[in-house]
């Protein structure tokens, strides 16, 4: 007995069933991923499987995921940012040296780093647009600028390549509470950053599929001459989102700072591209108009898992980069599969 | 004759006014002059052609048009009020709606998506999906479009269903002028022949159509009026009662140009079929010129050129 399918209007589209709609969206390829680093890590790791390091491990992922929500956002937008890692490092240091040079408070400190950020954003998409070149350049040219200049003011300021210590001035205690508490929930040690990465990719995922601003992103992304000529402000969206990626830098900048009561000159260096690694492992297209905020978010709970699953196996964590290039090419490889499987149902 | 002018004055007693009136529009690059001298006159219920070869200044009018460009010569009136666009924006709030050629369409966004891009409806804070694909989907069956699927990825569908789309977006979002490039270049006959369809019934609802293309055939099926562009001028302006479609082909393949070129391939025998053995070698020699015809071939590209 042959199985007719019922057509509604046009013969040749059969309509696709649940499934395969449910694996045609674009983070379907990181949660398989996740699946299968956890139960790999579970498997061989017995720290792994304690309640405890629960909370350590989604802290690792938290400090990533705070940036490839919006480094995600902005990469469906068909744009990158290589200054992000650098700009995280420029922010921590804006703060804390505004606050000790000028004797502030340190909250108005920590307000020039949020304006700095944003205008550091800004600046990327301003450039972008009146260059007219592609933002890898831009950026690349900001990400060398922000570098230079995070040594050499920390030089020129404070005579050495760390950031003085503030915990002794006004403002330092609040300012700890809300960038860095931690809170006990049960055995779990929760850190205010999860929350904050989970609020982020909330709303990232909210704006990306349920406003207008998500639709003019994937417009912007895809096509954006198409987006232009049906009145989309295609500047101002592709602006807004480096701004977007200015605030993550400058909310992870934050945490960094009063975390660890100082920020180190160099650091930072490398760490774009691990946000764009946990935004193309949840399925955004490096060309843009393709891609999921809660994929990005699953990439960077990847990064956690596997950064400290390999120390709890007893693995040696030099072999850790391997494993992420390795993670991220067959990520791709198994995006690229399901979405070419479930784009043929 | 005269009666089909009495029935188009008759039955659009305000089509006298043009809702898009080009005066003497002109267009330069910097000492390029792209579009010089363009009078169109743009009326409701009336499907204007512009047809005109590659590099001819169709591009440049329809960016004009669509607030892509500003224009440096002449005025533009939008229902009879001069106006300059700039933006798309701008262009669109005036009534006017470009569906381009390269398609307006992100590919990887789904069909409604793409249909309320730039337009979207909004409930509170997000977006009113349910509302926003239920019109799609009453929008594009009063069109005869089949599409089963409305969160389809607009890049998997057939050019033709795409430019239905483009189309159907644009007299829904109030377009009173609907700028069509080359609507038909890149369809087969049975695509072509539904996009005109839409030509019509767009006209039929009372709007201005411009359909822009190469193709006299195209162009004649659906035309009111037609005007033929060449580097950046108006070569004809005419009435559909005041030309056939002979006419109208040898006037776009360039009547002139075609005996012009026929005495350039003078000597060239085209009856003849060579014949080449298995195996042997072919060879294919340039084409001498003499002096002259070298020094016309220049000149001429040194036209097109500016």
């Amino acid at each position: 007995m042959t199985a007719t399918t019922v057509t509604a209007r046009d013969e040749r589209v059969a309509t696709r069933s649940r499934a395969a709609l449910f694996l045609s969206r674009p983070e379907v390829g990181a949660l398989i991923g996740a699946i299968a680093i956890a139960i790999l890590f579970l498997a061989v790791a017995p720290a792994f499987r304690k309640v405890e390091n629960i909370g350590t491990i989604l802290y690792g992922s938290s400090t990533i995921g705070l940036m490839a929500v919006t480094v995600a956002l902005l990469m469906i937008g068909g744009e990158f940012d290589l200054s992000a890692g650098v700009g995280v490092t420029t922010s921590g240091l804006t703060a804390a040296l505004t606050a000790w040079n000028f004797g502030l408070n340190v909250w108005v400190g920590v307000l020039i780093a949020l304006i700095v950020s944003l205008a550091i954003g800004a600046f990327n998409g301003w450039l972008l647009h009146i260059t007219g070149l592609p933002s890898f350049l831009v950026t690349l040219g900001t990400f060398f600028v922000l570098q230079g200049v995070n040594l050499a003011v920390t030089r020129i300021v404070t005579g050495g390549v760390t950031s003085n210590d503030i915990t002794d001035m006004s403002g330092w205690t609040s300012a700890q509470h809300v960038f860095a508490a931690s809170f006990t929930i049960g055995k779990v040690e929760l850190n205010i950053t999860i929350f904050y990465w989970i609020l982020l990719t909330i709303i990232g995922g909210f704006l990306l599929l349920r406003t207008r601003v998500g639709n003019w992103i994937f417009a912007v992304g895809g096509d954006s001459s198409a987006a232009r000529a049906v009145g989309v402000p295609v500047v101002a969206t592709k602006i807004g989102l480096f701004m977007a990626v200015g605030f993550s830098c400058w909310l992870t900048g934050m945490h960094m700072l009063f975390n660890y009561n100082n920020v180190q000159s160099g650091q930072g260096v490398g760490n774009e591209f691990i946000y764009i690694i946990a935004a193309v492992i949840g399925g955004c297209l490096l060309t843009g108009g393709y891609g999921s905020v809660v994929g990005a978010s699953i990439g960077a709970l990847i990064f956690g898992m596997t950064q400290l699953g390999i120390t709890y196996a007893g693995w040696n964590p030099d072999w850790f980069k391997t494993f992420l290039g390795v993670m991220l090419l067959l990520a791709t490889l198994v995006n690229m599969y399901v979405k070419k499987k479930a784009d043929a149902r | 004759m005269s009666t089909a002018t009495a029935e188009r004055t008759g039955s659009h007693t305000t089509s006298d006014e043009a809702l898009l009136e080009l005066d003497n529009i002109g267009k330069s690059y910097g000492n390029v002059h792209a579009l010089r001298g363009v009078n169109i006159h743009v009326r409701q219920g009336e499907v204007t052609c512009v047809l005109g070869d590659n590099g001819a200044g169709k591009s440049t009018l329809i960016k004009i048009i669509a607030g892509l460009h500003d224009y440096t010569e002449g005025t533009m009136k939008i229902n009879g009020i001069v106006r300059r666009f700039g933006s798309p924006r701008a262009a669109q709030a005036a009534g006017i709606a470009t569906v381009y050629q390269d398609l307006a369409l992100a590919p990887l966004m789904s069909v409604w998506r793409n249909f309320f891009l730039g337009n979207e409806i909004r409930r509170g804070l997000g977006l009113d999906i349910e509302k926003m694909k239920q019109i799609c989907d009453a929008e594009l069956t009063k069109m005869g479009i089949a599409i089963p699927d409305l969160d389809r990825p607009v890049g998997g569908l057939s050019g033709g269903q795409r430019q239905c789309i483009a189309i159907a977006r644009a007299i829904y979002f109030g377009a009173r002028v609907i700028i069509l490039d080359e609507p038909t270049a890149a369809l087969g006959v049975k695509q072509s022949g539904v996009v005109l369809k839409y030509i019509v019934a767009a006209r039929d609802a009372g709007l201005g159509v411009i359909f822009i293309t190469h193709n006299p055939h195209h162009a004649f099926l659906v035309g009111n009026h037609f005007i033929i562009l060449k580097l950046g001028r108006v070569v004809l302006d005419a009435h559909r009662d005041e030309l056939t479609l002979d006419q109208l082909t040898a006037e776009m393949a360039g009547g002139q140009e075609l005996e012009e070129l026929s005495h350039e391939l003078r000597g060239v025998d085209v009856d003849k079929v060579v014949d080449v053995k298995q195996g042997e070698r072919v060879h294919v020699v340039a084409p001498s010129l003499d002096q002259e015809e070298l020094s016309e071939v220049r000149s001429e590209e040194a036209e097109e050129e500016k």
